[in-house]
């Protein structure tokens, strides 16, 4: 008894120190002086931008990722084809790549002297400094999540219930929104949740590619810590606690969409 | 539909993946090999090797012992613990930096400041792979049978030697695997190191830091050879892993 009231006293307080603590603290850091001084920061012009921005940069990537990934996990699951595991391992690669990294090679495709860069100034289109930049560095960090989630679930279900509904007539596309996606819907949903978390939270890619432009290409990570280096400690704070509270939002609707899936 | 699934792969990471290995030998390999041996970006990667080899060490001893405690122990607030696990993986990376700053930096409220220095970089590190031992030792402990557990206590085994003997070896592919994907974690981690770290060359500058700063100073071909490094041991590392998890699967 002795031993186990050891390891959970170690266990509780090394995630108090290591977890609990800092994130409480910053919290108290920014409400320390009142609600005044970081919801001026947030409401400023240039923090609306970056929360907007930040909104319409998950808003384009967490569809297109959750369109793909069902499409890919399908693909995994349901179809043999030469090269299939090549396809399973690409998917995971996003996650052994450094956000660093990632920003780098989209400026080695799409920037200035990268390989499309001649003809995308030629057409007047702006990637890498802009919004398009960030929503490719967005997309590829976050491609894995619906995939991961989505292909147990398939597997799991199994082809039974689609080819009854294909023997009774269903066309594919019938089959696939009556039959397959309500079976799976909470392990996408679960994927998607973890897509959006990482798009809002996204920094180091972003930070290469947008040039970190305050008011143009600044999103709310990029804010803490350009408010940080301007020795703006209540800016920084108040985007950061904005940004936990995002972070809390998502761990609650996690928790609530396992028990959805736990009880189904 | 499974041909554009591809083609969208092969466009969004494939095609920028080639451009980092295409510009790194550009200059040919003795030009590859100088910029990732050139005294700085060595130091770069040997900290950054180094750093996240001992970070990964703690986190199997905690990480085991996290899953252990969450699993067969019984306190209050257990759940909203439990869920607390995940926030490292909730919370955007720069706010975990300056969250760690906030308590262990130079206006630490505990007069502890790892700012500038190698502990606080290992401790931004810790902080962004902590849920990966237990997320994969948890749900394998969860399975394991707790009468066993208890026939050995009951024949006389100490609860150390029983969980040397009786539960390791169980948790022993979890515990590799989630090592495994943490170390990849934290070969290339940026955000919550940035502020921390200082980014002092030759003392706090760990790989990913190093190749910003090259993009920054437009060397951009010692970051894309830096960048292959990292590439190549995170593949590896991973391209192992599954196999020693698909070795494990067929009981060889």
């Amino acid at each position: 008894m002795a031993s186990r009231l050891g390891l959970r006293s170690v266990a509780l307080g090394y995630l108090t120190l290591l977890l609990g603590v800092p994130v409480g603290l910053v919290l108290y850091r920014t409400f320390e002086h009142g609600l005044a001084a970081p919801i001026n920061s947030l409401t400023s012009a240039d923090g609306a931008h970056a929360f907007w921005l930040t909104l319409e940069i998950t808003a384009i990537a967490v569809p297109l990722n959750t369109i793909f990934g069902v499409a890919t996990a399908l693909l995994l699951t349901r179809r043999n084809f030469p090269g299939r595991s090549f396809l399973s391992g690409l998917v995971d690669l996003p996650f052994a790549v450094s956000p660093v990294v990632v920003g780098l090679a989209l400026l080695l495709v799409y920037g200035r002297t990268g390989w499309f860069g001649g003809w995308l100034t030629d057409n007047g289109i702006r990637v890498i400094f802009s919004t398009p930049g960030m929503v490719l560095a967005t997309i590829f960090v976050s491609l894995p999540f619906v995939v991961r989630e989505t292909v147990p679930v398939l597997q799991e279900l199994g082809t039974d219930q689609e080819e009854a509904a294909a023997t009774l007539g269903a066309s594919s596309w019938q089959t696939f929104w009556r039959v397959t996606l309500p079976a799976i819907r909470w392990g996408v949903g679960y994927g998607v949740v973890l897509t959006t978390a990482r798009a809002l939270g996204e920094f180091g890619a972003v930070s290469v590619v947008s040039g970190r432009l305050v008011g143009q290409t600044e999103t709310l990570t990029l804010r803490v810590q350009n408010e940080f280096e301007r020795f703006d400690l209540t800016g920084a704070y108040a985007a950061s606690a904005l940004l936990a509270v995002m972070a809390i939002a998502v761990l609650l609707v996690m928790t609530a969409l396992e028990r959805r899936r736990r009880a189904t | 539909m499974g041909g554009i699934a591809v083609v969208w792969l092969s466009v969004i990471v494939l095609l920028p993946l080639a451009a980092v290995v295409q510009k790194s030998l550009e200059g040919g390999l003795s030009q590859f090999w100088s910029e990732v041996t050139s005294p700085q970006a060595r130091a770069a990667l040997e900290l950054t090797v180094g750093v996240s080899a001992v970070v990964t060490l703690i986190n199997v001893v905690m990480g085991t012992l996290i899953a252990w405690v969450l699993v067969r122990d019984e306190f209050r607030g257990k759940a909203v613990v439990n869920a607390l696990i995940d926030l490292p993986f909730a919370l955007p990376t720069i706010v975990a930096g300056l969250t760690l700053l906030a308590l262990y930096g130079p206006t630490s409220p505990l007069h502890v400041s790892l700012a500038y220095t190698r502990a606080g970089v290992a401790l931004a590190l810790l902080f962004v792979t902590l849920p990966f031992v237990v997320r994969s030792v948890q749900p394998v402990l969860l399975e394991l049978d707790k009468e066993v557990e208890e026939a050995a206590w009951s024949l006389g085994a100490s609860p150390a030697l029983t969980f040397r003997r009786v539960v390791l070896p169980s948790l022993r592919g979890a515990i590799v695997s989630g090592a495994g994907l943490g170390f990849a974690r934290a070969l290339g981690e940026f955000g919550s190191v940035v502020l921390i770290s200082g980014n002092l060359p030759f003392k706090t500058e760990v790989a990913s830091v190093f190749v910003f700063g090259q993009i920054e100073n437009d060397n951009v071909s010692a970051a894309a050879a830096v960048s292959v490094v990292l590439l190549l041991i995170s593949f590896g590392l991973l391209l192992l892993l599954s196999t020693l998890a698909g070795r494990e699967r067929h009981g060889v």
